[in-house]
């Protein structure tokens, strides 16, 4: 039968062919999985890896989440989701927790602890040390990035948890010990003295070359240095004024008798970029004749920016980010929302005059009338030009499209009229037609996307076509070392050394780029100066944040304390100064026909109600928590301080 | 095919009586309950603001059972009975809490056996004494006395006394609508200090306001509280 004779074949080929060698059938290589030989065997491939580690640092603020920017007051956020989060909220957890996101899952800004990330930089210069088929020269250039990115990453961790295990190569589970796998905290100090370590030998290693900026480069290697050595030393220094935020170990606080060292290790790697030897980097300057935007020219200007040092780089269509879409003025915006970070009157008044003095924008006259502005720009006249580099605001242009920037209609008896929409028209008095009273942008309270404190950001905007919808999205990228800090980190710790005419030098530079020419002298050099240069010249980049904490300034700033107008409108200079609200400044056109003023601009300064918390900040913040679960995995951590 | 009742009735039977067979602990049932105080009388704190931490030690990992006291300076838990230890964390509370040689907090030992109340002593660094809150023509009146409690090593300043008025009875820095502070060094007699407050209008309106005296040390981030009291118009 045909029958059988089919199935005696079909028998003897499943014996034949079936049960050929069991070990062999079942040993087959993956194809979608690359063997580390494969991995390692092409210069392509590996960058291909690299790329990825590149990815993994951990910035804080990050572009792709715009809620990291501008915490700490410098900003309210005009979106209904985060005003309780944010405005109605007076704590910061130690792990840098607000409150839920839009999702309504825990967010945690704070925490960085990723040592798969160490791990995977570890094997990877391990393999690639022991990989054949690359020549010697391209190994040791992979492996001197891998090795930057390596300390770039530990000095982050620094920042946040001060002293953690350094681990320095890979380790392997023996299969019954897991105490060989723990390793107790390093040193807050032994953090910064391994960055600066690496970078001094990684400066020799990696190319001098200004116009690499997505990767590491010798100039990337002496800004980390200079800027881990300032806070090692800062941390040294202002960490004695608040004991209890320390541990015994060392593991957290560096004691004082090191301060000097350290600034002396910053100032001589600022100098070394400065000199020029790690390439030709320079202060940004290429709009002479418009200073704000250069200023803001900075962060999106790609080709031939020699202050830029080392960025975390966008592309559009492969890696991009939707901050200007989330932050673009709301009028006009290329897709139905922006407006999202509104810089606060608290940042924006501290922007000094052109003559070197602090003065809150003049509101109200001696007698307490209000001033009237024939443009809305007028009361923001010879102030420095970062300003309006750093905030959009009233009167001024953004993709060439003015922003629509006005709270309402203030008539002569002292009414206001207002409406509850944007561009909301009502009929003033005398008239018979409706017209707008309130700004296309706002503000109106609690209607979000609004510039409700009256400014939007300016800062990260990118000012491309398409940049502000969400299936272009932008390209901007995120600067993570610029010239610009390297001679405020050498102003800053020549000061501290007391050579008080270099740093006034340094600083002078900074600041007659942003239009205050008037050279401050060596006599006006004072922490408070410097704490202030920092803080509206670095506004929205991170750089607030890791200042507040390493003068050890934050508890003084944020003490819980509600903010009074008076208070706020005082002691504009001052580092310490309280600032647990974040306020507003409000324009008003004044409708009086007849008057002179008619048509004619006043200015309020302005709480938002959602603004119901004074921030606090405990001395638990300064450290970020080392997670429950990850202590208990390794009993050799010890706890942080105040937590 | 015929299904067969009784079988159907079999296999439930046999699945009841195996599956139910006792696999579960009871929930835990011993409640510890307590306070902190100074000489017997209680402390008041700011609610989920004071930390502190209960371990037992035995089943594998070590992590703690985290919690806040109460603003009344409580703490309560449900818990098998057994051995805990409690600690609160250097750094928090407006007390001393004792520490070991080598800096760790002291801990606080727990024999729980059904039903626990405990209260546990602490050192203040300053005790609120006799407050008193008034209401009068629109505005919050507290007086109080402070007395230092700590005087050695472990001294802290008054950085400032803060008066809290609020439509709940959370009035404390989180939630309030009207504060009024006074600095540690306008202080001039601790055995009179005074701070008054105007009530804001109330928003939907109610005829009456809680308020609180919190007390700020420097270099401490725990306020310690007078208790909250209700004032009515």
């Amino acid at each position: 039968m045909k029958n059988k004779f089919i199935i005696a074949i079909s028998a003897l080929f499943l014996f034949g062919f079936g049960c050929k060698s069991d070990s062999d059938y079942l040993n087959i290589k993956p194809t979608q999985v690359l063997s580390t030989e494969l991995a390692f065997s092409d210069p392509a491939q590996v960058i291909s890896i690299l790329a990825d580690l590149y990815n993994r640092q951990y910035d804080y603020p990050r572009l792709t989440e715009w809620v990291t920017f501008g915490d700490f007051n410098e900003s309210f956020y005009s979106e209904n989701g985060q005003y309780n989060n944010y405005h109605g909220n007076s704590t910061w957890s130690f792990r840098g927790y607000r409150g839920p996101d839009v999702s309504g899952k825990a967010t945690y800004f704070w925490t960085p602890w990723d040592y798969t990330y160490i791990r995977e930089l570890n094997l990877f210069m391990e393999r690639c040390a022991t990989a054949t088929s690359l020549d010697a020269t391209t190994k040791a250039s992979y492996i001197a990035e891998a090795r930057f990115l390596r300390a770039s990453y530990y000095f982050t961790l620094a920042q946040y948890y001060g002293g953690v295990p350094i681990i320095l190569n890979s380790l392997e589970f023996n299969g019954t010990d897991v105490t060989s796998l723990q390793y107790p905290r390093a040193k807050e100090s032994e953090m910064y003295d391994f960055v600066i370590k690496e970078a001094e030998e990684l400066k020799l290693l990696l190319p001098a070359n200004s116009n690499t900026k997505a990767r590491a480069t010798k100039g990337a290697a002496l800004a980390m240095e200079s800027r881990a050595a300032l806070y090692a030393a800062s941390i040294a220094k202002y960490g004695a004024t608040t004991p209890s935020v320390s541990l015994s170990g060392g593991e957290v606080g560096i004691p004082a008798g090191m301060a000097n060292a350290y600034y002396t290790t910053a100032l001589k790697a600022a100098e070394e970029i400065i000199s020029g030897s790690a390439g030709a980097y320079s202060l940004y300057k290429k709009q002479p004749g418009n200073l704000s935007e250069n200023f803001a020219a900075i962060f999106y200007d790609k080709t031939q920016n020699n202050e830029v040092i080392w960025v975390d780089d966008y592309a559009l269509k492969f890696k991009r980010h939707g901050f200007t879409q989330l932050n673009q003025p709301r009028f006009g915006a290329e897709e139905e929302e922006g407006g999202r970070i509104n810089p606060s009157l608290n940042l924006v008044q501290s922007f000094e005059k052109l003559d070197n003095t602090f003065a809150p924008l003049a509101t109200n006259d001696g007698s307490g009338n209000y001033i009237y502005y024939t443009n809305q720009q007028d009361i923001f006249a010879d102030r420095d030009a970062r300003l309006a580099g750093t905030v959009m605001i009233p009167g001024s242009s953004f993709k060439s499209r003015p922003v629509d920037i006005w709270a309402g209609v203030q008539l002569a008896d002292g009414t206001v009229i207002s409406g509850g929409e944007r561009g909301a028209q009502k009929i003033l008095p005398g008239k018979t037609v409706p017209e707008q009273v309130v700004g296309f942008d706002g503000p109106i309270s609690g209607i979000d996307f609004t510039a409700q404190t009256g400014f939007y950001i300016r800062k990260y905007q990118d000012p491309a076509i398409g940049s502000g919808q969400r299936g272009i999205g932008s390209a901007v990228w995120r600067v993570r070392y610029r010239y610009a800090e390297i001679l405020l980190n050498a102003a800053e710790a020549a000061f501290e050394l007391g050579q008080t005419s270099t740093a006034a030098g340094y600083m002078n530079q900074v600041r007659a780029r942003a239009g205050l020419i008037v050279p401050l002298t060596a006599g006006d050099i004072s922490f408070d100066r410097i704490v202030h240069e920092r803080r509206v010249e670095f506004a929205f980049e991170g750089q607030y944040f890791f200042d507040l904490k390493r003068f050890r300034i934050a508890h003084q700033i944020f003490d819980g304390v509600t903010l009074s107008k008076t208070d706020l409108l005082s002691n504009l200079s001052k580092a310490t100064k309280r600032s647990t609200q974040p306020y507003g400044l409000l324009p008003y056109k004044y409708y009086a026909p007849g008057s002179p003023n008619n048509g004619k601009w006043i200015y309020k300064v302005d709480l938002s109600n959602k603004v119901t918390a004074s921030d606090n900040w405990q001395l638990g913040n300064y450290y970020s928590e080392i997670e429950a679960d990850i202590l208990t995995r390794n009993p050799k951590l010890v706890k942080q301080p105040n937590q | 095919m015929k299904i067969k009742f009784h079988y159907i009735l079999f296999f439930a039977l046999y699945a009841i009586v195996l599956s139910c067979k006792k696999d579960n602990y009871d929930a835990p049932k011993a409640a510890l309950t307590g306070r902190i105080v100074y000489k017997g009388e209680p402390l008041n704190f700011e609610y989920n603001k004071v930390s502190y931490e209960l371990y037992q030690s035995g089943f594998g990992k070590t992590g703690a059972i985290g919690s806040t006291f109460s603003p009344e300076g409580g703490f309560s838990h449900l818990l098998f009975d057994g051995l805990y230890k409690m600690v609160v964390p250097i750094g928090q509370g407006p007390f001393v809490w004792k520490q070991n040689t080598a800096g760790k907090p002291d801990s606080v030992a727990i024999t729980l056996k059904g039903n626990t109340s405990m209260d546990i002593e602490v050192m203040p660094y300053y005790m609120i004494r006799t407050p008193q809150l008034t209401y009068s023509g629109g505005s919050v009146t507290g007086t109080f006395k402070l007395e230092q409690i700590v005087k050695d090593v472990n001294a802290k300043t008054v950085e400032r006394v803060t008066l809290y008025i609020s439509k709940t009875r959370f009035a404390d820095s989180q939630t309030n609508i009207a504060t009024t502070n006074l600095a540690g060094t306008a202080i001039a007699d601790l055995n009179n200090v005074s701070l008054s407050v105007t009530v804001p209008a109330l928003v939907p309106a109610q005829n009456y306001v809680f308020a609180s005296i919190g007390v700020k040390f420097s270099g401490v981030d725990d306020m310690i509280f007078a208790p909250v009291k209700k004032l009515t118009f």
